[in-house]
């Protein structure tokens, strides 16, 4: 096994990026995800890669959009209000079917914000962010470890699927730092025949496009991408269950705020309380049939979150609102105190999961 | 440990400044009355000294910090206070120097004043197990960059090198062949070996120069 590293959150990022084959990175410095562009201008000109710091967010997304069509791993990452400014070309990737990765190390917000942690831009990225009928694929890493594992499986789930795979991370897992093992087994790039990689007079010219002169043309693409996102729904739901089988009270939370949940889940066992954590790991596709299971025995879902309540309304449709769902949030840049999430646990208990 | 009147810290991203200033700091103020801890970090907004506040003051060791360390103000301030540290020559102090050679740009200024005195040692910390330093020439490039941009030699090499959580005895001693690497490669004396408190009893006597630390309480530490 190879020995294990010290890192923060962002590093893990660029390394398993670099070891997935990435050799193409297009930024933008913003707090708190800096690390990711340093990290990269470090080694990319060693490996004989490409470290490109663009004039703009909205520069670097499309540099994306051009190696991506070259058929080459490409990444770009940036924080809330960067993301914001990605938005389009998230939009256009989506309607020519490329693949990319892209990181969004969360601030709290709206607008400037703070450069403290922060889940708000659930909604943004799990609906698509930009304009259009479209969804990326959605990792959410609760560790060091996972900014490393769910980076590589992002660019895999990308390039199997043609689309854009986002690790939805926070400022906190950006930063903190843990031992990290790269001992990966990679899957075979896939042939990208699409790629438009010159035609040598051998071949038909490709072509990556989203505009399309005529709308029927343009209404079956759309319906086809819908067919595949179906297929994703299907096949790589993905999410960690812990103490749910018997549980009264379910606690549901991604990214940091699991870690904080995981604790207080814990401490609430330790008083006989039944109560188990529902961790999404893909936040698009959503685990639905993780909630559906847990809402025939369960008597009451908290969700918490670092957020006003967003990823609530998916745990409400994945459960149809057969049990009540309530919220235990902490906003601005704070994050939940174990003590908070236990408190929250022990009420609904005490109420009886009414 | 023997302190000069500044004692400055620098090193790789990550490689453990602020844990160790802090600590050095609360040590260097039971021989000397007049310390204080200068944080002249204008590379991280996150993780700063100022996370040690309470313990620092409770101590009578004087903060110099950047009014804006661990706020929402996203920029490279150097703390007013900052010149203290070489004018006022009662005062003993413990610098924590950000991260690599565009941390060490804000040492620059203070420089001149630092070699006209010449009562200050400049230690380089390091860590094997940061996945960018983690062999002796990689070290010596780090070394090099940060003397440049801090025009400033250093004077020692601080072993720092941990897995966190996951440190283990073993895992410091597997760094010492390291260590004395970069000490020889170097030309610079390996002054101090750092540990968490937990694995201090089980080293002690087996590595010279070992130094006890308490980690930084920070405000994720519960996050397990």
């Amino acid at each position: 096994m190879a020995e294990k590293v010290l890192m923060k959150g962002n590093e893990a990022i660029a390394e398993a990026a670099i070891q997935a084959g990435c050799r193409h990175y297009f930024g933008y410095p913003i707090t708190p995800q800096t690390e990711i562009a340093a990290y990269m201008a470090k080694r990319m000109p060693k490996i004989g890669g490409t470290f490109l710091q663009a004039e703009s967010e909205i520069a670097a997304i499309n540099m994306v959009y051009g190696v991506s069509s070259a058929g080459k791993r490409v990444m770009t990452s940036s924080s809330s209000p960067g993301i914001s400014l990605k938005s389009e070309g998230l939009s256009y990737l989506a309607g020519s079917d490329l693949p990319a990765l892209v990181v969004n190390a969360q601030r709290g917000g709206p607008g400037l914000g703070g450069i403290q942690p922060s889940q708000s831009d659930y909604f943004q990225a799990t609906r698509g962010g930009g304009h259009g009928d479209y969804h990326m694929i959605v990792l959410a890493p609760s560790s060091v470890q996972e900014m490393a594992d769910l980076t590589i499986r992002g660019f895999e789930l990308a390039d199997e699927y043609r689309m854009t795979a986002m690790i939805l991370a926070d400022g906190t897992i950006g930063q903190m730092m843990e031992p990290v093992s790269f001992d990966f087994k990679f899957k075979e790039v896939p042939e990208k025949p699409w790629a438009t990689t010159g035609t040598k007079n051998a071949r038909k010219h490709n072509v990556v496009n989203s505009l399309y002169l005529n709308p029927e043309q343009l209404e079956k693409t759309n319906i086809e991408r819908y067919q595949r996102y179906e297929i994703i729904k299907e096949k790589e739901a993905m999410a960690e269950e812990y103490l749910t089988e018997d549980a009264d009270i379910i606690v549901a939370a991604f990214g940091i705020a699991a870690r904080v949940s995981k604790n207080a889940v814990n401490a609430a066992r330790a008083e006989g309380i039944k109560v188990g954590l529902i961790r999404p790991i893909t936040l698009w596709p959503f685990p639905e049939k993780v909630f559906a299971k847990a809402a025939d025995h369960a008597k009451k879902i908290i969700s918490v979150e670092l957020s006003m309540g967003q990823m609530i309304e998916d745990v409400r449709l994945a459960t149809a609102c057969r049990v009540p769902v309530e919220l235990c949030s902490r906003v601005g840049g704070m994050i939940p105190s174990p003590d908070q999430v236990y408190n929250a646990i022990v009420e609904a208990a005490r109420k009886g999961g009414e | 440990m023997n302190y000069k009147r500044i004692t400055l810290l620098a090193g790789h991203y990550g490689s453990g400044k602020t844990n160790i200033a802090v600590n050095m700091a609360l040590d260097l103020k039971k021989q000397q009355p007049n310390t204080a801890i200068a944080d002249l970090d204008i590379v991280n907004p996150y993780y700063r000294t100022l996370d040690s506040r309470k313990e620092l003051e409770e101590a009578g060791v004087r903060l110099i910090v950047s009014p804006y360390a661990n706020t929402n103000l996203d920029i490279p301030a150097l703390p007013q206070e900052m010149y203290a540290i070489v004018h006022d020559r009662t005062l003993h102090s413990v610098v924590d120097v950000g991260g690599d050679d565009r941390g060490a740009l804000a040492l620059g200024r203070l420089t001149p004043l630092l070699r006209e005195e010449n009562d200050y040692d400049l230690f380089m910390v390091i860590n094997r197990y940061r996945p960018l330093t983690r062999d002796v020439q990689s070290i010596l490039e780090v070394k090099q960059e940060i003397e440049e941009a801090g025009r400033l030699p250093f004077t020692g090499i601080i072993n720092n090198s941990n897995l966190g959580a996951e440190t283990t005895a073993q895992c410091v001693l597997d760094s010492m062949d390291f260590a004395y690497g970069v000490s020889e490669a170097a030309g610079l004396p390996l002054v101090m070996t750092t540990v968490e408190e937990r694995l201090y009893d089980g080293l002690k006597g087996k590595i010279d120069h070992l130094f006890k630390m308490k980690l930084q309480a920070r405000p994720v530490d519960w996050i397990r």
